[in-house]
């Protein structure tokens, strides 16, 4: 397999065209060098210590379900502002997971959702500043053993939740006066991994996935994300954000299949 | 179990893999009613050195043929259950029965392949073979290496069951019953009527933590259609073969605790991995291999029950 991430579009990372092959000789190569040539053009990246933080358990009890916590490390003095945040889970068949793109008035200090993990691999969050640069983080989670599959565990009820969407707020309990809100979207979607034609089966299930998501108070970016199989089923995010005051909060969400999902809710009053 | 009688059973497993590796033992098994034989699983993850040899695995004998239920955690174990029933009876082996897609109760298949042995599972069976096959097979490969998993092949059900199908083995009726979504979406269950033993596969659980890979309400639910199979005796996926319905109720509890926990947990806004870390923690001290499942039964429990 080496060298192959290297010749594969950007589109294909995301789709996860080519599906790992044997395992064993893969161990020791890195494939972080390809992914950074691949999605950031061999940009230079900084050391992100200082810039973005990223948490995973270090076993990722369930393959198909790992949570993923990004948290900016900017301080609220600083000048600059994350302007999106690359997820990387550098083993996985699709290993760029998802791009978030920060509003700019939104002030999105934390993004948590929940990805597939394939592999024991490392996991890059890249963050792009107000300035042009890049900063990286990452963590390595050892994928479960035992009979955990990054595949779904329902495949009916998964389609039956086609299209759902979820909106729910949090009270924050440090600021409970401040315009400091935390909310989840929820989006029932199997997010189909997609397969090459199964030779004894004859089965074959398509790529099939959430691959944008925008969310708005009013009309007002607050975040966006560019999805990929790496998403858990049921895409799930939760993010702080400031209010602007706006009465609604709106989501649209894209999928593979070009179905298009609309939702707006009222937004709770702060502290509530 | 105490600390001599662990002791005791590694080197009797150690013993038995030697032996294994010298040349496909016969693997033990014991007759738990007239014709039904069953071997029991060591309470473990799968290893190199256990050879997948965790499910408990059996095979029927009717008049005419033979049913093999489940084929255990590798290729090599799969042979040692054929040597089993070939140590026993010379009828042919009709059909090979699986009662889900788990490798520990699959990847033994290969070794039952020939002419006049059909596969039988539930019909959602052959879509999460697919699905999830490569994966297995890269994944246990990496754990348990290439020479016992290389010879692994994933062999698709022909004969699908979609609510309930009659076998007969000569004078031997086994009624198969496919469930919906519980430990995983494609169970199924295997009664004996002769004997009135129950052959449930993982939706029965006893010692080894129960692993919740399908639904866990639809878990809860199923136990109450489940119970009222006129069974005497249950053969558990994992764990020692149990009066019934009595098997039950250890599972029931954890799975209701569970559900309970995680469901708090939402209400009170909390985050997918405080649910990991803490539900059904009162039930640590009742089963094995606790901290190898209950963090994973418990993510995936709360990812459900979001959608309530």
């Amino acid at each position: 397999m080496t060298g192959c991430t290297r010749r594969l579009p950007l589109i294909a990372l995301l789709l996860g065209v080519a599906f790992a092959g044997p395992v064993r000789a893969e161990e020791a190569y890195d494939p972080w060098p390809g992914l950074v040539q691949d999605i950031f053009s061999n940009r230079p990246i900084n050391d992100g210590a200082e810039i973005i933080g990223i948490e995973m358990p270090y076993r990722a009890e369930d393959a198909a379900i790992v949570p993923v916590t990004l948290r900016s490390k900017l301080s609220p003095g600083d000048a600059r502002r994350i302007r999106s945040i690359t997820l990387v889970i550098d083993r996985n068949p699709a290993p760029m997971a998802a791009k978030f793109e920060l509003g700019a008035d939104a002030n999105v200090t934390e993004i948590s959702t929940r990805v597939r993990v394939n592999n024991y691999t490392d996991v890059h969050a890249v963050a792009e500043l107000s300035d042009g640069q890049l900063y990286v983080s990452k963590v390595y989670v050892k994928a479960s053993g035992g009979c955990s599959a990054p595949a779904g565990k329902n495949a009916e009820e998964a389609n039956n939740r086609l299209g759902q969407m979820r909106y729910r707020q949090f009270a924050r309990e440090a600021a409970p006066a401040s315009r400091i809100r935390e909310a989840q979207i929820m989006i029932g979607h199997p997010n189909n991994s997609g397969l090459q034609m199964d030779q004894v089966t004859q089965l074959y299930i398509p790529a099939f996935f959430v691959n944008q998501l925008k969310l708005t108070q009013d009309d007002s970016p607050v975040l966006s994300m560019e999805g990929g199989i790496s998403i858990s089923e049921d895409p799930n995010l939760r993010f702080t954000y400031v209010s602007n005051g706006a009465k609604r909060f709106r989501a649209e969400a894209k999928d593979t299949d070009g179905h298009v999902f609309r939702n707006e809710w009222d937004v709770e009053k702060p502290g509530t | 179990m105490s600390h001599l009688a662990s002791t005791v059973a590694a080197l009797a497993l150690l013993g038995f893999t030697t032996l294994a590796r010298a040349g496909a033992a016969e693997l033990p098994v014991s007759e738990v009613a007239p014709g039904f034989f069953v071997h029991s699983g060591t309470i473990a993850l799968m290893t190199r050195e256990n050879e997948g040899d965790i499910a408990n695995v059996g095979f029927i004998v009717g008049e005419d043929a033979v049913a093999v239920i489940d084929t255990g955690g590798s290729f090599r174990e799969g042979e040692a259950l054929l040597k089993a029933v070939r140590a026993r009876t010379k009828k042919p082996i009709r059909y090979v029965i699986n009662t889900h897609g788990h490798p520990d109760h699959v990847f033994g298949n290969a070794a039952f392949v020939a002419d006049g042995t059909s596969f039988v599972g539930h019909s959602k069976l052959p879509q999460a073979l697919a699905s999830r096959g490569p994966y297995y097979l890269d994944n246990f490969k990496r754990i348990m290496g290439s020479e016992l998993i290389d010879p692994v092949k994933i062999v698709p059900p022909t004969m699908l069951v979609k609510d309930t199908m009659t076998l007969d083995l000569g004078s031997r009726r086994l009624t198969l019953r496919a469930w919906s979504a519980a430990h995983s979406d494609n169970d199924l269950t295997v009664f004996d009527e002769m004997t009135r033993t129950l052959f449930a596969g993982d939706l029965v659980f006893l010692r080894h933590i129960p692993v919740m890979d399908g639904s866990i309400r639809g878990w809860l639910d199923l136990l109450k259609g489940l119970e009222t199979v006129p069974a005497v005796r249950v053969v558990p996926g994992h764990g020692p073969v149990t009066d019934w319905p009595a098997a039950l109720s250890d599972e029931r509890r954890y799975l209701a605790t569970l559900l309970a926990d995680v469901r708090a947990s939402n209400r009170k806004g909390e985050p997918i991995r405080s649910a990991a870390d803490n539900a059904a923690a009162t039930e640590r001290p009742h089963w094995e291999l606790f901290d190898d499942y209950n963090a994973r039964n418990a993510t995936a429990a709360f990812s459900e029950i979001e959608w309530e």
